[in-house]
């Protein structure tokens, strides 16, 4: 099978080098869904029960490489898989006016596809090697996909930037294997298992924050996450999509893996992955919401939501150090539950995203406005995507936030006082982001698509619904979503193998008390199936009170003002202007205005531009004063000729001389130690 | 089943006895106590005028609000019976369907383009967002209190244990009222009957609404004070048998709605800006609620 499957991706790879660049898009669907379908068969029965492994002959570097996708690697195969279907349809599509950058496109689409099989194999590899150099084949291949328009300064710059803490990133796992390789003399996963059993808890442990450190800058934990606000918005949209959607999510999958292989004192790294998700969760989204550029409003959300995940999988692993198999299974359900949800509302929220720019040409929320009329579609389906991600009902978003809820509320039952105030802080936590995250798509919604177009002088003919396939995939998710949110438990079902993997080797204590949130679950099928009959119930009794009614249609009341032009509307600034004044000591937002003066002031500007403060103190503080320490060996370089060819004798000179100095002083030494 | 029907009947005359509370205390005779109700059937028979800057948001969103707190409503039990729906972890779902209405009555007020009904959004949005901690630690202390996570289990097994529960659930009263001040948007912070369309939060979102939608809007309004009110009567009325119970929760409904209209008539309304504060304040007293719980468990010792 694997023969038949290189046969495909080898006549595609050729295909694509040579067919003519409107056709080049169709290739890339073309490999990517066949790449997921030989994908999807295997991961499929993984989930329910039969691993998957194969052993490849030992080679010199790596020595052998065993392959297994156990039911977590299914569950994120699969997850993965969607995505990137759904990405590469949008994407034909998207990429249709840069038909004319023929290499580039070629490329674009190459490193989509080795992106994706990348991904699939760090899912998958047991080898330390091989996983270290997927994870690279992964990172490099992400930033090209990123940089695709990297002929604009800004898109250079964010890639790079995510270039580099990528290989931060890297670092801080090669650490990790290094390590365990040097100790035990094998890359291979197992060995990190062997390992960790043999050593104290805390070894363990000190071993995990490495690992967690690495996967986390690749996840967007905060304070790991400051590339990501930088790299989403320049990407095309469906990379943006699939970025935010799947590519995070491997930061996750590496995670949970550390947690499964590494025997550690799981409640203490429960404590600190809840902690910085609490964290990652409230600073997300208390910046989503002052961002104007609706990309970067997106890029927010995903550490917002990456803390979500995380505070589960944070109760997962205290549920696991204190013997509560409920929370366990609560925390790690509502975990990869999240990570599937996010990965289809986020993506779906990043393609209508793409729809506003390809219509509208911009990105800033400020000149948008009244897309609803002219882009229904986009309109509808960013507006399931913005209630998902808030975790209303009937939607999918709210189902693992509530398994998260559950676990939290479970974990009260049996928690001492410092729990308990642990407790506090993560529902106060979550309870702010889920607040926070209406306040800031309710104005992202209607800033974008409702009212009427805030600068009319840029409003063009072209702002029109999207083509049929560039909807496709966003229905596509979206269905998905309303699927999930009316039949929960079919997920959870699928969701049983993969949380037993963590639980199943923990002897936990059944004295505890239990509520049963699982049971609830099956109830919430029938209400949410049922709020929707009574929503499409109380409309058809408005329908027919209204079909004997005259209906008029007028202008706005605008409270006796009878000259309302769309200046006049609410902008997204004055929208979040009082959270603005009250959150302003943890945002850092820059302003530049003239001040009025004079009985006839001249023309006056007033601008604003919000940036992120822990990327301030942690990134550009520190580079601002490496540079200013670069700064002090400037003359150095001068530009004259003599001067490099004097460095240079200067060198040659010291290479020849300071051996023969130090022999000489010791020399000398030896004859004063004679005396 | 009984705590729906309940609530139907306490949402019939709450607002009006509002209304007749505050004219009474302002020396006037003032309308009946089902006015309202005839004012909401009144504009059910209304034609409607719709804004041209207006989506279909705007059409299905007071028909969402006001399923979003019938749900709301289904989940409420009275006493020693059930609500309608009952699971573990209901709370959770109370609060995020009524969150789901919100939500739709937000960008329906943005629908319009209208600058006032822009900033009653901005507002309403921030404080019901500041609202939500202090109902989730109240549920979250009572939870731990009673080992139960659904309203049923909690509100028929608060007082079991011993009399402190009851001072536990004065301080429980004080937090649900303010909550259902803030979610109704009244005083102290919003003035439904003020005249300057600057200084509203709730009103001004829906200047644009009439007719049906009004309506609809309107009895939500009726609906989420007498839901509120059920929870409160649910602090104390647990076990008490219903030959007790149904009488117990008319004069609980009777005492929070004149409770309301005294406070509209003698209270002015907050400063824009220092309703966050007070709103805050709130949460304080739900955690003054959770340490009186880990006081009644023993778990500082």
């Amino acid at each position: 099978m694997i023969y038949l499957y290189l046969a495909i991706l080898l006549s595609a790879i050729t295909a694509l080098l040579f067919v003519k660049s409107t056709a080049k898009g169709m290739v890339a669907v073309t490999m990517v869904v066949v790449t997921s379908l030989f994908s999807s068969i295997i991961a499929m029965t993984a989930l329910v029960g039969n691993e998957f492994q194969i052993l490849l002959a030992g080679t010199i570097p790596f020595g052998e490489v065993s392959l297994k996708i156990d039911a977590l690697s299914a569950w994120f195969i699969l997850v993965i898989n969607f995505t990137m279907i759904t990405g590469v349809i949008y994407g034909k599509s998207y990429m249709k006016p840069y038909a004319k950058q023929r290499t580039n496109l070629t490329m674009h689409w190459l490193s989509y596809n080795l992106l994706h099989i990348s991904l699939i194999l760090i899912c998958s590899v047991q080898n330390a090697m091989v996983f270290l150099i997927s994870w690279e084949a992964m990172a490099l291949s992400a930033f090209i996909v990123v940089i695709f328009e990297s002929y604009k300064a800004d898109t250079l710059k964010a890639g790079i930037n995510y270039l580099i803490q990528s290989h931060v990133s890297i670092l801080f796992l090669m650490l990790g294997f290094i390590f365990v390789a040097v100790k035990t003399g094998s890359y291979d996963f197992n060995a990190i298992a062997e390992f960790s059993h043999q050593q104290p808890a805390m070894a363990g442990t000190v071993l995990f924050l490495s690992f967690f450190i690495g996967f986390g800058i690749k996840a967007g934990f905060v304070p790991f996450h400051t590339w990501l606000p930088h790299a989403h918005p320049v990407a095309p949209s469906h990379v943006s999509g699939i970025m935010s959607g799947v590519v995070i999510k491997i930061g996750i999958y590496g995670i949970l893996r550390m947690v499964l292989l590494i025997n550690a004192d799981y409640a203490t790294i429960g404590y600190i992955i809840l902690f910085i998700s609490i964290i990652s969760g409230v600073y997300g989204v208390a910046l989503a919401i002052i961002q104007h550029n609706l990309k970067k409003l997106l890029a927010y959300h995903s550490i917002e939501n990456i803390g979500i995940i995380g505070i589960g999988i944070g109760i997962g692993c205290i549920g696991l150090g204190t013997g509560n198999e409920l929370m366990a299974t609560l925390g790690f359900m509502g975990a990869l539950l999240h990570t599937l949800n996010h990965s289809l509302f986020k993506s779906l929220l990043f393609y209508s995203a793409g729809n506003v720019y390809q219509s509208a040409h911009t990105m800033n929320v400020e000149r948008l406005g009244g897309l609803i009329k002219k882009m229904p579609h986009t309109a509808f389906l960013f507006l399931i995507g913005a209630l998902a991600i808030c975790g209303l009902p009937p939607l999918n978003g709210f189902i693992s936030e509530f398994l998260i809820y559950g676990g939290i509320y479970d974990w009260l039952f049996s928690a001492d006082l410092i729990s308990l105030i642990i407790i506090t802080f993560s529902i106060l936590g979550l309870v702010a982001i889920g607040g926070l995250a209406i306040f800031c798509f309710t104005k992202a919604f209607s800033i974008v698509f409702l009212g009427t177009n805030r600068s009319p002088s840029t409003s063009s003919e072209s702002e029109s619904e999207m083509s049929f396939w560039q909807l496709f995939p966003m229905y596509m998710a979206g269905a998905l979503m309303i699927v999930i949110g009316l039949f929960p438990s079919v997920f959870l079902n699928l969701l049983i193998k993969p949380v037993a993997l963590f639980t199943s080797d923990i002897v936990f204590n059944p004295n505890l008390p239990q509520m049963g949130t699982l049971d609830s679950l099956q109830k919430i099928n029938w209400v949410s199936a049922g709020f929707i009959l009574f929503i499409l119930a109380v409309w058809g009794i408005r329908k027919l009170v209204n079909r004997s009614k005259v209906i008029a249609i007028a202008p706005t009341w605008g409270c006796g003002y009878c000259q309302p032009n769309s200046k006049i509307q609410y902008t997204a600034n004055s929208f979040v202007r009082t959270y603005t004044k009250l959150a302003k000591p943890v945002l850092f937002i820059e302003k530049d205005e003239t001040e009025i003066t004079g009985i006839f002031p001249s023309k006056k500007h007033y601008k604003t531009h919000p940036y992120d403060n822990i990327e301030r103190i942690l990134i550009d503080i520190p580079l601002k004063k490496v540079a200013a320490i670069r700064e002090w060996f400037v003359f150095l370089q001068n530009g004259r000729l003599q001067r490099y060819i004097l460095y240079g004798i200067i060198f040659i000179a010291s290479v020849i001389v300071i051996p023969v100095l130090i022999d000489s002083f010791l020399i000398i030494l030896q004859f004063l130690n004679h005396l | 089943m009984l705590s729906l029907v309940l609530i139907l009947i306490a949402s019939f005359f709450f607002t009006g006895i509002i209304i007749r509370t505050k004219s009474i205390s302002s020396g006037r005779k003032g309308p009946g106590i089902f006015q309202p109700v005839k004012d909401v059937w009144r504009l059910f028979k209304k034609g409607s005028v719709y804004s041209e800057t207006t989506s279909f948001v705007f059409q299905i969103a007071p028909v969402i609000y006001f399923s979003s707190v019938v749900m709301a409503i289904l989940v409420v039990p009275f006493g020693s019976t059930k609500g309608i729906i009952s699971f573990d972890g209901d709370f959770i779902f109370f609060a995020y369907v009524l969150a789901l209405g919100k939500f739709f009555s937000i960008i329906s007020a943005m629908d319009t383009g209208s600058s006032f009904e822009g900033m009653g959004a901005s507002r309403e949005a921030l404080y019901s967002m500041f609202a939500e901690p202090a109902f989730f630690i109240l549920m979250g202390s009572f939870a731990l209190l009673t080992g139960h996570t659904s309203f049923f289990e909690i509100f028929s097994t608060l007082h079991l244990g011993s009399y402190i529960t009851y001072a536990l659930g004065i301080m429980a009263t004080f937090v649900l009222v303010m909550i259902a001040m803030i979610e109704n948007s009244r005083m102290p912070i919003d003035d439904p009957k003020t005249h300057l369309e600057l200084t509203m939060v709730h009103e001004v979102m829906i200047l644009d609404n009439s007719g049906f939608d009004l309506g609809l809007i309107l009895s939500t309004g009726y609906l989420k004070f007498a839901m509120y009110g059920t929870l409160i009567a649910n602090l104390y009325i647990g076990e008490l048998s219903l030959l007790y119970a149904i009488p117990a929760f008319f004069f609980i409904q009777f005492a929070f709605a004149v409770s309301v209209g005294i406070i509209e008539s003698f209270m002015a309304r907050y400063r824009m800006s220092h309703n966050p504060q007070f709103i805050f304040a709130l949460s304080s007293v739900s955690l003054l609620i959770f340490l009186g719980v880990l006081l009644v468990l023993g778990k500082f010792v």
